[in-house]
């Protein structure tokens, strides 16, 4: 690792402004990404803002057919919660699929969307569900939010401070995961909220996590997996690595939307 | 430098470190705890695992300066003087080593497992779970009847 100067803040905006002050700072949040880049030295930044302290920062509410998950919530607490097992299922779910068990016990939900890493999961739900991701300055549409590989609209500093999911009328998440490393190969989170459907797709795409319009205006006409006969997504935009070529997951994509359509319905 | 101190095992330990430390090298190097094990060093394998305020995490991925304040248990402290922990026990008995490389960090795993899943675990359960601990020797059969043995031994020595 490269030398930092390491900060604790007390509050949400304590912690603002000195990742206002410091440009090349980063902020820590369960570290399950962010360490073991900073050990690479992918990853070198000048002051770590952890964000350990922040209290104020945990915690689920699920009101007024919204559930709300505060930033550091951690991916144990997301599975294993009554209320999110109760409005949305396949968001507990999805949590209960990420890494492994010490994984979820320190990695946070404000850290994976903030990431947005090709292959994460969270992304997906966040998009799929017409999310809102709030920070310490404004809210921001999901389909504002992710950019691109590892982009998203956060300003340097903004710090995000939750996220909230419409409680949809059906939805599931289907995850083909890479055995070695447990991220998505393919995943699949389809919702029908409000009479329509969404379908995002997490692991396949050269720019990150994308909605499938085709498959959202076929399941609109009929939720039903037979609505995706014939349908596939272009295997030019998708990626290949020595995991699966484009072809294959071009071809995923499909049968694991099936299969969440299948299942929730 | 930052200020840290925590529990470990019980004991009160403060410290001036560089905040680079990660807690499992403040426990094997400050600590001289070499009990904890750093298999890949890349948050993979599982050997690290230690309890910080009760929670199964890899103590490779973890800086010791996030865990001031906290209660830190390794390996060294499940066992009760000259007797076993009984996850401890019962990897013995149920041949769960054989390097015994990556047995600290199953032990601690399994142990919170029980503390999250109760005493009754099937083995399926007990695989899932151990999604995060790879084992090089043993094809981690024994490893599986051990947790499922220990886990009824925590049981009954509760009652
Ligand atoms: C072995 C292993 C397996 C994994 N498997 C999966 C998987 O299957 N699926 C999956 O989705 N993920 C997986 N992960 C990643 C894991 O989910 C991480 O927890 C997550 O990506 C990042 O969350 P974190 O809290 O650990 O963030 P950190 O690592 O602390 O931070 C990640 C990035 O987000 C920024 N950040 C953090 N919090 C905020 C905030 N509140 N506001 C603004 N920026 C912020 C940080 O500055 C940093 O750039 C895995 C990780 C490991 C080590
Ligand atoms: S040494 Fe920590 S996970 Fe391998
Ligand atoms: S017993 Fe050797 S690595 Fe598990």
């Amino acid at each position: 690792m490269y030398e930092f100067t390491y900060h604790r803040p007390g509050s949400v905006s304590e912690a603002a402004k000195l990742a206002g002050e410091h440009a090349d700072g980063k902020i820590l949040a369960g570290g399950q990404t962010l360490l073991p880049t900073m050990k690479q030295r992918l990853a070198g930044p000048s002051d770590l803002i952890d964000l350990s302290r922040l209290d104020d920062l945990r915690g689920i509410e699920v009101k007024g057919g919204v559930v709300t998950i505060k930033a550091l919530t951690r991916h144990v607490t997301v599975a294993t919660s009554a209320d999110v097992k109760a409005a949305i299922p396949a968001l507990a779910e999805l949590a209960g699929m990420i890494g492994d068990p010490a994984v979820r016990n320190k990695g946070t939900i404000g850290g994976s969307v903030a990431n947005n890493d090709p292959a994460a999961d969270y992304p997906s739900a966040c998009l799929a569900l017409g999310a809102t991701i709030t920070t310490n300055k404004r809210a921001i549409k999901a389909d504002d939010f992710f950019k691109g590989l590892f982009e998203t609209a956060l300003e340097e500093g903004e710090i995000i401070t939750s996220i909230s999911f419409p409680v949809p009328e059906k939805a599931n998440y289907q995850k083909f995961r890479n055995p070695a490393s447990r991220y998505a190969l393919v995943g699949v989170f389809v919702a029908k909220t409000g009479g329509h459907v969404r379908v995002a797709v997490t692991g396949a795409g050269s720019r990150g996590v994308f909605r499938v319009k085709d498959f959202e205006a076929a399941l609109d006409a009929n939720f039903a997996p037979a609505a995706l006969d014939g349908k596939s997504v272009a295997a030019s935009g998708l990626n290949s690595d020595i995991h699966a070529d484009a072809e294959y997951r071009a071809h995923l994509i499909t049968v694991m939307a099936k299969r969440a359509v299948a299942a929730a319905a | 430098m930052t200020a840290v101190s925590m529990t470990v095992n019980g004991q009160h330990v403060s410290a001036e470190i560089d905040p680079r430390t990660l807690l499992v090298q403040f426990l094997r190097e400050h600590l001289r705890l070499t009990g904890t094990h750093v298999g890949c060093d890349t948050s993979q394998c599982g050997c690290c695992v230690v309890h910080v305020n009760g929670d199964a995490i890899k103590s490779c991925t973890t800086l010791a300066a996030t865990c001031d304040g906290a209660d830190v248990v390794t390996i060294e402290g499940l066992a009760k003087g000259d007797v076993l922990h009984p996850m401890q026990a019962a990897f013995r008995e149920n041949h769960g080593l054989q390097c015994g490389f990556c047995t600290p960090g199953m032990i601690m795993t399994a142990v919170e497992l029980v503390r999250r899943k109760g005493t009754d675990l099937d083995e399926h359960t007990i695989r899932e779970e151990l999604e995060g601990n790879l084992c090089r020797c043993t094809g981690y059969h024994n490893i599986v009847k051990a947790i499922g043995a220990g886990a009824q031994a925590m049981g009954a020595a509760a009652e």
